[in-house]
């Protein structure tokens, strides 16, 4: 496991990277085979070949949802009379618990802007943007050097590689909110409008950034993209012991492990290897009481689960979503009420305020978490809790934000009742035992 | 600390940066985020007047530009101290202790969050998630990142501050 050298072959995402963690700029890039895929594919094939091979790649979506990029490209307008159209990396980087754009960004940006190259051809985009979350003040300054480096090697700007293909590249840095990174409220963001979600359709494919069809693509996801064109569709499949997922993902650990951190993994690796053999297993006198597969907004799994592999479909199966994959341990000695009460304030003051449910339900989810942490929690409490995991669900709210709040609360519920039920307060009635002649029915009462 | 806003004008730098901007983009607005930061970047926050002259500039109207500033959280519109401290309160850094690195830097520095010390020198404000959780506890001085905080390293870390 951890003796393994990564190589071209087997860690796609990760061979280049350096031993001491410096940035592997564009020389050193080049070196190592950088820039190949972007050459092969301006030579030899067409854009549509390109998007035809990312959908027999199998390629999924690398941000949360998991859906099949390849699909995603071939939505986009298909009508070249609007010859304007978009392709955005989505490098808002804030889900909790979520460390692997920033570790491409700033240990191999090269290959997060050859697979933006790669994609803005294969979709006939000649602008593209990265969407850089405003702290990430390392990765904006690498980004920035990289591009002007790429710039200066001619391989980006106009007739690249006298090809004929013209491709710009911006990287815009935002201000702060969660929420930009849901892909139509990071539209909305770099139009310079308050970052609210819109409603779809239509969808950003046909009219998106300034009314314009848009891509929306995670930076590991694109990161993806120059290996694939360069190894092709049966290599890529190989790589995976998974039988749904296609590919290699970057999978972490964080919480209280020994070694927390971020690995290139084939997808189908059981959670139980990452956290025993590269997080090293939890710190002693500590053991596993709960873990999250991939980020705050997923539901919370036990350890029975950690034998799972790690793929969309299995994850699902278990109740949960498999999320960025960048999973967190929680251990025996964490209340979970509290920790949910931690994730849920979060996204209580991460809420846009768009729509109803999701204002109103967050803060109402807070309050009653707040008092059941102090035991003054109230005989209903569990039940509303379960009753506005329900109202939050999706479909009832304008964007996938607060289900997404709702999904660690219903399954700490589901794992951990009891907890959450030793929170509700018992008091006696003592002064309405008898008031006026009249005999309370219930001596002791859950207040 | 406060500025006067009838004698506050945007220095010929700070313009030359925001019209710079407006070749990145179709259309002026998508500037205004930029603007704001552009403008906030020496003076630390963003002023009533400032607002107006980023309107200008754009050619929005103010409470377009307000509407934006108001909706992002590194947008100040309040003036902040010389140094702000941003402690990530998010998951991780929950499991690993933040709350303790919270408690000594409101103690230490008499504040509690989204103060500012009485000298000018501190602002405190909790931020989402700063994607350093390998590293967890996590907080920003300003533009520099400090990984596996614990409270007895934070006095000598903000004499570096001034």
């Amino acid at each position: 496991m951890n003796n393994i050298i990564p190589t071209e072959e087997t860690h796609p995402l990760t061979w280049r990277l350096r031993n001491d963690r410096e940035t592997v700029w564009i020389e050193e890039y080049c070196k190592k085979n950088g820039y190949f895929s972007l050459k092969k594919a301006l030579k030899t094939m067409c854009p549509e070949d390109v998007v035809h091979l990312i959908k027999e790649s199998g390629l999924k979506g690398r941000g949360g949802a998991g859906f099949s990029t390849g699909l995603k490209w071939s939505l986009m307008s298909k009508d070249n009379s609007s010859k304007i159209r978009y392709l955005l990396c989505n490098a808002d980087e804030m889900e909790p618990g979520t460390y692997k754009d920033r570790f491409l960004m700033e240990n191999i940006p090269h290959q997060l802007i050859e697979g933006m190259l790669l994609s803005a051809f294969a979709l006939n985009v000649s602008r593209g943007y990265i969407f850089l979350r405003g702290e990430y003040i390392k990765a904006e300054y690498i980004l920035k050097k990289s591009i002007q480096e790429a710039i200066n090697f001619g391989f980006i700007g106009s007739n690249i590689l006298n090809s004929g293909f013209n491709f710009e590249l911006f990287l815009h840095t935002g201000a702060g909110r969660y929420i930009c990174g849901e892909e139509t409220a990071l539209i909305n963001s770099l139009e310079g409008r308050r970052a609210n979600p819109r409603a779809k359709p239509p969808f950003p494919a046909v009219f998106g950034l300034w009314g314009k069809p848009t891509c929306v693509n995670n930076v590991e996801t694109l990161s993806n993209v120059p290996s694939i064109v360069l190894h092709g569709v049966n290599w890529y499949k190989k790589l995976s012991k998974s039988t749904d997922t296609t590919g290699t993902k970057l999978m972490g650990f964080s919480g209280k492990v020994n070694n927390p951190g971020v690995w290139e993994l084939p997808f189908g690796t059981t959670a139980r290897e990452i956290l025993e053999d590269y997080a090293r297993g939890m710190k002693s006198g500590l053991f596993l009481k709960s873990w999250q597969p991939g980020g705050a907004g997923t539901d919370f799994l036990i350890e029975k689960h950690l034998d799972l592999p790690m793929d969309f479909t299995s994850i699902a199966k278990a109740g949960s979503r498999l999320g960025t994959a960048i999973a967190m341990a929680v251990d025996n000695k964490t209340n979970m009420i509290s920790l949910v009460c931690n994730i849920e304030k979060f996204f209580s003051r991460e809420s846009c305020g768009l729509c109803t449910p999701c204002r109103e339900g967050l803060p109402w989810i807070v309050k009653i978490l707040e008092s059941l942490e102090k035991k003054e929690g109230h005989k209903n409490d569990v039940k509303n809790l379960e009753r506005l995991c329900l109202d939050l669900s999706p479909g009832k709210t304008f964007c996938a934000h607060a289900p997404g709040a709702v999904e660690p609360l219903q399954s700490a519920i589901k794992y951990f009742r009891l907890e959450f039920e030793a929170g509700i307060s018992i008091k006696k009635l003592k002064k309405c035992s008898n008031i006026l002649g009249i005999q309370s029915n219930e001596f002791t009462s859950k207040v | 600390m406060k500025e006067i806003s009838t004698t506050f004008t945007l220095t010929t730098f700070e313009i030359n940066e925001i019209e710079k901007q407006k070749k990145y983009y179709e259309n002026s607005r998508s500037v205004s985020i930029e603007a704001l930061k552009i403008v906030q970047k020496k003076r630390g926050w963003v002023c009533d007047q400032a607002i107006i002259e980023i309107a200008n500039i754009l050619n929005l109207n103010p409470s377009e530009v307000e509407s934006v500033a108001t909706f992002y959280s590194q947008i100040y519109r309040q003036p902040v101290g010389r140094n702000v401290i941003r402690y990530c309160d998010s998951v991780v850094c929950y499991l690993t202790g933040y709350e303790k690195i919270k408690k000594f830097l409101e103690d230490y520095l008499f504040i509690k969050i989204g103060n500012t010390t009485v000298d000018g020198r501190f602002t405190l404000l909790p931020v989402c998630c700063l994607g350093n959780c390998d590293k967890a506890p996590t907080i920003m001085i300003n533009e520099d990142l400090y990984s596996h905080l614990n409270p007895d390293l934070i006095p000598n870390l903000l004499e570096l501050y001034k």
